[in-house]
């Protein structure tokens, strides 16, 4: 009887890894679409990548209403416990992840209409980091691999400089001209969208090294 | 061996309420090498813990892991059984209560117990049921009796349900009353440390969370150790858990014992993680 209660526990913690997988897919896509949109300015892309955030914070819902269910029937406890707690903190970075990548959308809706400033290389570069990152902290917290979520938060740092980069650049070519100011004021937005990304991404990381060790660390401060 | 007074700092912090001034009755126990047998079974092997005293202090693990008879052994009630018998030192603040010279009574007295199941005397009314440990003990007089009984049934929550009724019998109450009528019969004689053995496994949601509830409450006063199987239980209203489990041989063992809120949250033995994460059998 009892080991059946505790198949169940593992169904269910199954259900919620893959779900979480499923909307760290949605928003690494919604990251690439946006930059996409950026570089192409493409407005309907940009749109599209709109409209879907509200299926990602739905999805959000759904996945936190499955943990706090799972609190409710199961009270788990120990690794388990923390691995609940570990997701509910993961749901909400996630979420807030694909709010940027929507943020860097409405972005492009507004520059859209104006020629491009400058051949765009950081900011593209920034954004596969972050999708490869995200995909990359998810997959150690499903392995419970403290490494690799270690290594992860220790490359924020190479974001945060390439964001200094985007900021210095874009800076010079305000005081040159200033009417790029806009242009340029709206691109470093889009930087620091990422620069953000790449900071929920630590968090995540954080959270990885929490599930497993049961110690809170901040890793990269 | 653990650090107790790591375990007493710790303890502290998590009840702020509590300060140094305002300490209550309850004198802590200190368990060493505790090995106990019914006639050739090893029940229980080199035990030791601390408990501290006015807190509540936990005794998990799977049935036969000898968690009752650990605290039976704390005031002298596993020798009541036959061929049942106990060595290793146990100390009630300074006294040993194993010594020759140590009178088993009177630490029954200092260290009382409740049981599984509420067991009122089924005879006797409320009144006489609360007041028959203090005129085994030689209390005498209606006006001091009738003080005693009053504060005992207060202190267990239980007075302002039968002020009016105090001489009808005990058994007439409900389950989770009785209970609470066992707790004021307990409490009756003063002791330092109430010993619960699954006060509530007999009882329905609403009278285990005023059972929780009033040993949050008598904490202030005495020091608790209870033994439950309930592990939701013992992470609600315990300060301190140990976790009992019997080896190869059946012979229980303290496997892990620490703060509540960490062995529950990050045990640091896989036994441990796995009995409460439900992974055994």
């Amino acid at each position: 009887m009892r080991a059946m209660t505790r198949e169940l526990l593992d169904k269910q913690l199954h259900e919620l890894f893959e779900g979480l997988l499923s909307m760290g897919g949605m928003v690494e896509k919604a990251i690439e679409r946006a930059i996409q949109a950026l570089v192409k300015r493409d407005t309907r892309l940009a749109q599209d990548v709109i409209d879907e955030d509200a299926a990602i914070d739905k999805f959000r819902w759904k996945l936190e209403e499955e943990c706090l269910r799972l609190l409710a029937t199961q009270q788990p406890m120990a690794t388990d416990l923390r691995t609940v707690g570990a997701v509910l903190s993961i749901l909400a970075d996630v979420e807030r992840m694909g709010d940027h990548a929507e943020g860097i959308a409405r972005i492009v809706l507004r520059i859209a209409d104006q020629p491009p400033l400058k051949p765009l290389i950081d900011i593209p570069r920034m954004a596969r980091k972050c999708q490869e990152d995200l995909h990359l902290v998810l997959q150690s917290f499903i392995n419970h691999d403290v490494e690799q979520a270690r290594r992860i938060c220790a490359e924020d740092d190479e974001v945060d400089a390439l964001y200094k980069q985007v900021f210095s650049e874009l800076l010079v070519i305000m005081m040159g001209d200033p009417r790029t100011v806009d242009r340029a004021t709206y691109l470093i937005w889009v930087a620091h969208n990422l620069e953000r990304i790449h900071d929920r991404i630590t968090n995540v990381g954080e959270r990885v090294v929490f599930m497993v060790t049961g110690r809170l660390e901040e890793l990269n401060v | 061996m653990l650090d107790i007074r790591g375990l007493a700092k710790l303890a502290q912090e998590r009840s702020p309420g509590q300060s140094d001034e305002k300490k209550g009755r309850g004198k802590g126990i200190t368990v060493e090498s505790l090995n106990a047998w019914y006639g050739s079974l090893h029940a229980i092997r080199d035990i030791n813990m601390n408990v501290l005293p006015n807190q509540i202090t936990a005794v998990i693990g799977p049935s036969g892991c000898g968690k009752s008879t650990f605290i039976r052994c704390l005031n002298r009630m596993h020798e009541v059984i036959p061929r049942a018998r106990a060595t290793g030192r146990v100390l009630l603040d300074k006294t040993d209560i194993y010594s020759p010279e140590t009178d088993a009574v009177e630490i029954r007295r200092r260290i009382g117990m409740v049981f599984q199941k509420p067991n009122p005397f089924p005879t006797m009314s409320i009144f006489d049921n609360v007041a028959a440990g203090l005129r085994l003990n030689g209390v005498r007089g209606r006006g001091r009796l009738q003080d005693v009984v009053e504060r005992s049934l207060r202190r267990a929550a239980l007075w302002e349900e039968v002020k009016d009724k105090l001489k009808e019998s005990g058994v007439a109450l409900s389950g989770g009353q009785q209970q609470r009528l066992c707790i004021a019969r307990a409490l009756a004689v003063e002791p330092e440390v109430l010993l619960m053995d699954e006060p509530a496994s007999a009882l329905d949601p609403v009278a285990t969370l005023k059972i929780e509830d009033l040993m949050r409450e008598l904490r202030d006063e005495y020091t608790i150790v209870i033994v439950t199987h309930n592990m939701q239980q013992a992470a609600r209203v315990s300060d301190f858990t140990g976790f009992f489990l019997s080896g190869e041989d059946r012979s229980g063992e303290l496997i892990e014992f620490g703060a509540t809120g960490e062995l529950f949250t990050r045990p640091k033995d896989k036994r441990t993680e796995d009995y409460i994460t439900g992974r055994f059998g």
